[in-house]
């Protein structure tokens, strides 16, 4: 656990703003969306694939592969974030609603 | 570390034949793919705003990330689209050897950082590598550092600005001026807002895209030519042959045939003295484990980074190999650049759709590029220069203030040095290479400090002033030592020197330099006393720190001893199955 993660920020200045950092969205829920859209968009794209673009790549359906393979990913990063949803824990972030009465 | 060959290189080729081949034709689901992804960049910078209200939120993430954003953050910092185009530039030119910038040059230093120096960094509590100096020296020595640092990381920022604009120019057709102003804003605001969480937080995201635009390259070019054995074959009918596959053969001294030259340069100069260098001293890497939300986490930020770096040669070098193969006469003066090609792979192969990833990855990768040397430039002006000299004691919303002003220059500056470098590429050769003296000596005066407590203040400056001397001299010098020269003849035009190599003898120098100097000057004066040393030196904790058997110990799979162990063991099987 972390001690003061504001060094030198803290201290006798009593109106020194307080760390914002746990208000940070979670990465995992934006990588998971950006790569499920991308995996659907491939994926269609790659089950109307015309024979140019097959033969263009070696025939093989590489937007087929792809867009399933970015699916699956994303799909795990949502997953991850949805059954793990840990916020970084801000050990002083509580501190001054607990400690420095109601105001 | 492939800065300037790219832009030697003058980017990608001019030839009107070849730049007919590698205007790539980006249809409307491209652009869609390539608008999506765009508009997700901004976004982040967005979102990542709610969590700035420190300069420590704005410059350090407010130390809050967790060890596995850090660690490919620690990655994508560094594999900027200049790292990616200039390595696959290398896998065409030389072959398998390449990989000695991935496993001698990258991941040995990397697991030294995490293992053994960023209990220093990380534990004393500093906001950057200057600050460290400046606690374990002088002023002096922080000083030279913090400006030296500053000055190249906003010429880098600059460098890799202009590479994106020759490439969206090659690639799309857009002119130089727009792309650089196009990008410029978006990096400017993803950083002016979100800090270094939005510059982190795009680095991620950037790692996924890029990979997902290789990797069907890899796997289309494979298949095109029949397979690993296939590619094999097809390089054995090239001039580059069958050395291409061998990474330590020809490193014999002193009849070396390799083309990173003997193995005292690669092992002692790249392996040793440029690898340890960069990744344990350039801050625009330190700065991602810093911002780990705890010292567990920072010490795995570069150890969870050494895994994909291990494997993305295979996303490089391959491609560079596949293209030597398949793209007739590349690399010669009638045809394309080798750094075209990863570029005309992407056109040759990618059907829209892929090539709307790929191309996202690849802009994306450039705008990391640019944006890690500015959110680590702001960080180290902000702190180092302005706070530490120029106003001290203000509160803290000031340096936010300033952090924010100090992007946007930071920003305008870059705009500057591209607009430079389009017009005088030599000029900003120079300049790169000068400053790459200033790198060669860093870590003997880091290992030295942290592992010897009586090494003096006035040593710190006065090594790396020394060092950078002797990387300046061996530079000048090595051009007329006939060694550096393949057949060891010395070649009077001095073209065919192996540059590559001089280089890692100019580290070795350097670091020797820099080593007899610090010895030397500590003997002569005054310590600092061991009660300011705690923390920052081998064997003498910090005064502040926590009781160690209060300290929640990680669970197992996340030892860093466990992690740089293994993934110095996969380095050690990989290496003896393509020596």
């Amino acid at each position: 656990m972390s001690d003061t993660p504001g060094t030198g920020t803290t201290g006798p200045d009593s109106k020194a703003p307080q760390s914002a950092a746990a208000r940070l969205f979670d990465l995992r829920s934006l990588i998971g969306g950006l790569f499920v859209l991308y995996g659907i968009m491939l994926t269609v794209a790659g089950a109307f694939t015309s024979k140019a673009n097959l033969a263009k790549a070696s025939n093989i359906n590489i937007n087929l592969w792809m867009g399933l393979g970015m699916l699956v990913l994303g799909i795990l990063f949502l997953v991850w974030w949805r059954l793990n949803p840990v916020r970084p824990a801000q050990p002083d972030q509580p501190k001054p609603y607990e400690t420095g009465a109601d105001r | 570390m492939v800065e300037r060959s790219f832009i030697r290189g003058a980017g990608l080729t001019a030839h009107e034949e070849v730049r007919g081949l590698l205007r790539l034709h980006v249809n409307p689901f491209d652009y869609t793919i390539l608008g999506i992804y765009f508009a997700l960049v901004i976004a982040i910078g967005v979102f990542a705003r709610r969590a700035v209200a420190t300069s420590e939120d704005f410059l350090l993430s407010g130390r809050s990330l967790p060890a596995w954003v850090t660690g490919l953050a620690f990655i994508s910092a560094n594999l900027g689209a200049i790292e990616i185009l200039g390595m696959a530039a290398n896998g065409a030119q030389y072959g398998l050897p390449t990989v000695h910038f991935y496993w001698i040059g990258a991941v040995p230093a990397m697991v030294f950082l995490g293992v053994v120096m960023m209990p220093f960094y990380y534990g004393s509590r500093v906001r950057s590598v200057p600050e460290f100096l400046l606690r374990r020296f002088n002023p002096a020595t922080h000083l030279f550092n913090a400006l030296t640092f500053a000055l190249a990381a906003v010429l880098t920022a600059g460098v890799n600005l202009y590479a994106l604009a020759l490439v969206i120019n090659a690639l799309i057709g857009w002119p130089i001026w727009l792309s650089i102003a196009v990008s410029a804003v978006f990096v400017l605001a993803y950083i002016t807002l979100g800090g270094l969480s939005g510059a982190i937080y795009n680095e991620v995201l950037q790692f996924f895209v890029i990979i997902a635009g290789l990797v069907p390259l890899v796997i289309i070019g494979l298949h095109a030519v029949g397979g690993y054995g296939g590619l094999k074959h097809a390089i054995d009918h090239t001039s580059l042959g069958a050395k291409a596959f061998s990474t330590w053969g020809g490193v014999g001294v002193p009849h070396w045939t390799n083309p990173l030259g003997d193995w005292i340069g690669i092992i002692m100069g790249l392996g040793f003295v440029l690898s340890f260098g960069y990744w344990t001293t350039n801050f625009a890497e330190v700065q991602r484990a810093l911002s780990a939300k705890d010292l567990n986490a920072a010490q795995r930020t570069p150890l969870i980074g050494a895994f994909p770096k291990i494997f993305i040669p295979g996303l490089t070098i391959i491609p560079g190999l596949i293209a030597l193969a398949v793209i007739p006469k590349l690399g010669t003066p009638k045809g394309a650049s080798y750094n075209d090609a990863i570029p005309l792979l992407m056109g040759k192969y990618l059907p829209d759709g892929a090539l709307g990833v790929a191309l996202a990855g690849l802009l994306a990768a450039f705008m990391a590029g640019m944006a890690a040397n500015v959110s680590s430039f702001n960080t180290v002006f902000t702190y180092d220069i302005w706070q530490t000299y120029v106003r001290r004691g203000r509160p803290d919303r000031y340096y936010l203030q300033v952090g924010r002003v100090v992007t946007v220059a930071g920003i305008v500056i870059g705009i500057g040095t591209a607009f430079i470098a389009s017009g005088y590429s030599n000029i900003m050769n120079y300049i790169q290479l000068l400053f790459s003296f200033f790198n060669a000596p860093l870590f003997a005066t880091f290992i030295v400090a942290m592992f010897w407590k009586r090494t003096t203040p006035w040593s710190g400056v006065a090594g790396l002033a020394a060092g950078t001397i002797g990387a300046a001299v061996m530079h000048f010098a090595g051009y007329h030592i006939g060694y550096f020269y393949p057949h060891q003849v010395l070649d009077p035009t001095h073209a065919t020197i192996n540059a590559q190599m001089l280089n890692f003898y100019g580290a070795i120098t350097a670091f020797v330099a820099d080593l007899v100097v610090t010895v030397l000057v500590t003997l002569v004066t005054k310590p600092k006393p061991v009660s300011e040393l705690g923390g920052l030196v081998w064997g003498l904790p910090s005064p502040d720190a926590p009781d160690p058997s209060t300290v929640p110990k990680p669970a197992w799979w996340a030892s860093p001893k466990l992690l740089g162990g293994t993934a110095l063991g996969i380095v050690l099987v990989l290496s003896i199955i393509f020596a």
